[in-house]
């Protein structure tokens, strides 16, 4: 049971940002919403390359040979960068449609259509 | 080392280069900066043919990053499961990158007059870089992670060019739309990478492949997989962000979008034929591909025909024709483990899809590409707005009939070639579907008289007196694409058997795949 709360707190923190991408009009909010997505995406990712007893692979520091691949954590590392890009791009994004539209209600951002 | 073997890397590390340097060496004048844009995508598009040349003439190649010797996929003290970055290019990867180098090098040339008075151009290349980058990384890598990473450059650099003119806040508006939902989508891509890592120690797809057990959690992560990757190709339940991404970029941008969303196409094929094949149950998933064809062709010609802006118009195309890309390799998905069923039809409607990938990709960028010539030299985007333009334009007139008569289908032209495969063999598969795939192709050619009609035919109008011909540059950028359309027609039979052929083998030989990478058994 233990070992499965980071999981569990993964399918909280998700179903969280999901909700909020759906159910809030503001978009910054939308937008934090997915911020909360892609954090909780990385804790999966990092959860999931969790062994215990596992040994990080620097050569002069481990005691034997036996050390985990340190993949996933590079990926959530890799993931987290592009996250910041990401949030970066989609608040300058706001920023200009709050210049432009006078309004962050994702309701009256709706010139196109049809 | 030899500069030949290096290619894999050099194809996608030269517009990743070129992009970095353009906003720094571009401030120093503009011609640098012009003239680094065009070198930059010059030297890719000469890099990706060659590697597709060697493809095609030699076999698939694998190149491993940071090993000691490029195809050492496999490193002796690894224990037997390759532990580096592999980029895997079969055939399908090389038909792929053929088109981006095509479509890249023509965006390229187009941009460089529609821009040529506005500010900002120095970052305006450097993303172009970054997506054609991002594109050419999607169709050859053979990681999945590294997947992730080029589909978020992809995206990213995509919807950042789709809002760069900001118009008023409206390109803004689908280029939020545009990165929020591929943003999420590439989330749901990552979680089911996860998943499969989780259950197999690697990200390697041909080691996954070779080890694919097709647990409930695979079937998850497949679907976790698939549904961003329809999304990116702009199938239909997932199509609302097309009309509007497609219909505000700039031209040029637009008809590259069109081949980064094929990309999308490519990663979904790869998955079905590479990753699971005949593990999976074929005759399912083949009947979800074809209806998610089915949709997007009827749904997306149905909403065309009201639109009145000329670029949403040609978005709804898009959507309909990728339909047939779906339709096409469904029907082989389908039919993959009924050996006699494919080789009756499923087989050649593949041919047909996949040859539709490239076709599409020709006459739509044609098609974007004459659209934006109209909007850039009157400024009017509105089918009501415009008329009487065959008097003054008649290359871009002539070069809009080519494009228009092919993505109807109609014979001399490209996509009558390849429809002509497809309506074949789903009428052996099932005629019903072959049925609304012909009456899709007729209601597209309606749609492109209206547009034809209202944009070129008619008397000359006054506020159009001043209107000319588009820069020389524009003018070759779509007579290139609009020769590529023509020659595609009238021999399709040397590109089916070169080109299309060995990207049909390649994916249904799953063996193959998995052989490049962990060596032949």
């Amino acid at each position: 049971m233990l070992a499965n709360v980071p999981f569990i707190a993964f399918a909280l923190i998700a179903i969280i940002g999901l909700a909020t991408m759906i159910m809030r009009k503001n978009i910054i909010k939308i937008i934090l919403g997915l911020g909360l997505l892609e954090g909780a995406v990385n804790l999966f990712l990092v959860a999931l390359g969790y062994r215990q007893d596992g040994i990080a692979p620097i050569f002069t520091n481990a005691p034997s040979t036996k050390m985990v691949l340190p993949t996933v954590q590079a990926m959530a590392l890799t993931s987290i960068v592009i996250g910041v890009a990401t949030m970066a791009l989609l608040l300058s994004f706001a920023v200009f449609i709050y210049k432009k539209y006078g309004t962050l209600n994702s309701d009256s951002i709706n010139r196109l259509k049809g | 080392m030899s500069f030949t073997q290096h290619t894999p890397a050099l194809v996608v590390g030269i517009p990743l280069l070129f992009a970095f340097a353009l906003p720094l060496l571009g401030k120093i004048h503009e011609k640098i900066r012009n003239g680094l844009a065009i070198i930059g995508m010059l030297l890719t598009s000469a890099t990706g043919l060659y590697l597709a040349y060697q493809v095609f003439a030699t076999g698939a190649m694998a190149y491993v990053f940071g090993a000691a010797a490029p195809d050492l996929t496999i490193p002796p003290d690894s224990g037997g499961i390759p532990i580096r970055i592999i980029f895997s290019i079969d055939a399908f990867s090389a038909f792929m990158i053929v088109i981006i180098s095509i479509v890249g090098l023509m965006s390229t040339l187009y941009s460089l007059a529609t821009e040529k008075l506005r500010s900002g151009q120095a970052d305006f290349f450097a993303l172009l870089l970054l997506l054609v980058a991002g594109v050419i990384g999607m169709v050859s890598t053979g990681d999945l992670f590294n997947l992730f990473v080029f589909l978020e450059i992809s995206s990213l650099a995509g919807a950042a060019l789709v809002a760069y003119r900001i118009d008023k806040g409206l390109a803004v508006e689908a280029g939020l739309k545009y990165a929020l939902i591929s943003t999420v989508a590439g989330l749901f891509f990552l979680l089911g990478v996860a998943i499969l890592y989780g259950q197999y120690g690697t990200l390697n797809m041909a080691v996954i492949a070779q080890n694919i057990r097709l647990s409930r959690l695979d079937i998850i992560a497949l679907v976790l997989i698939i549904v961003p990757m329809a999304m990116k190709c702009g199938a239909v339940p997932m199509h609302m962000w097309t009309p509007d991404a497609y219909s505000r970029a700039p031209a040029a941008i637009t008809a590259f979008l069109v081949v980064s969303s094929q990309a999308g196409m490519y990663v979904l094929f790869r998955m079905f034929f590479t990753m699971f094949n005949l593990n999976l149950n074929t005759v399912t998933f083949g009947w979800v591909v074809i209806i998610l064809g089915v949709l997007s062709m009827f749904i997306g010609v149905t909403m065309a025909i009201p639109q009145k802006d000329v670029k949403r118009l040609m978005a709804y195309h898009a959507v309909s024709q990728s339909g047939y890309m779906l339709l096409g390799v469904g029907v082989g998905l389908a039919t993959l483990g009924n050996k006699e069923l494919l080789d009756a039809c499923g087989r050649t409607a593949m041919i047909g899809g996949i040859f539709h990938i490239m076709n599409h990709a020709l006459y739509k960028g044609l098609l974007f590409l004459t659209a934006g010539a109209v909007i850039y030299t009157t400024g009017k985007r509105y089918l009501n707005d415009l008329g009487g333009l065959g008097h003054t334009m008649k290359y871009t007139m002539i070069f809009f009939i080519i494009g228009a008569l092919a993505i109807a289908g109609i014979p001399p032209f490209n996509g009558f070639a390849s429809k002509f495969m497809l309506y074949e063999s789903v009428f052996l598969f099932n005629p019903f579907i072959a049925i609304i795939a012909i009456v899709v192709s007729i209601l597209t050619l309606a749609s492109f008289m209206k547009v034809f009609h209202s944009m070129f035919m008619g008397p000359k109008l006054p506020q159009f007196s001043e209107a000319k011909e588009v820069p020389a540059s524009m003018l070759t950028a779509m007579g290139v694409l609009a020769l590529l359309v023509v020659a595609g027609g009238i021999f399709p039979d040397i590109i089916v058997r070169n080109i299309v052929e060995p990207a049909v083998n390649a994916l249904l030989e799953q063996s193959q795949y998995i052989g490049l990478v962990m060596g032949a058994k």
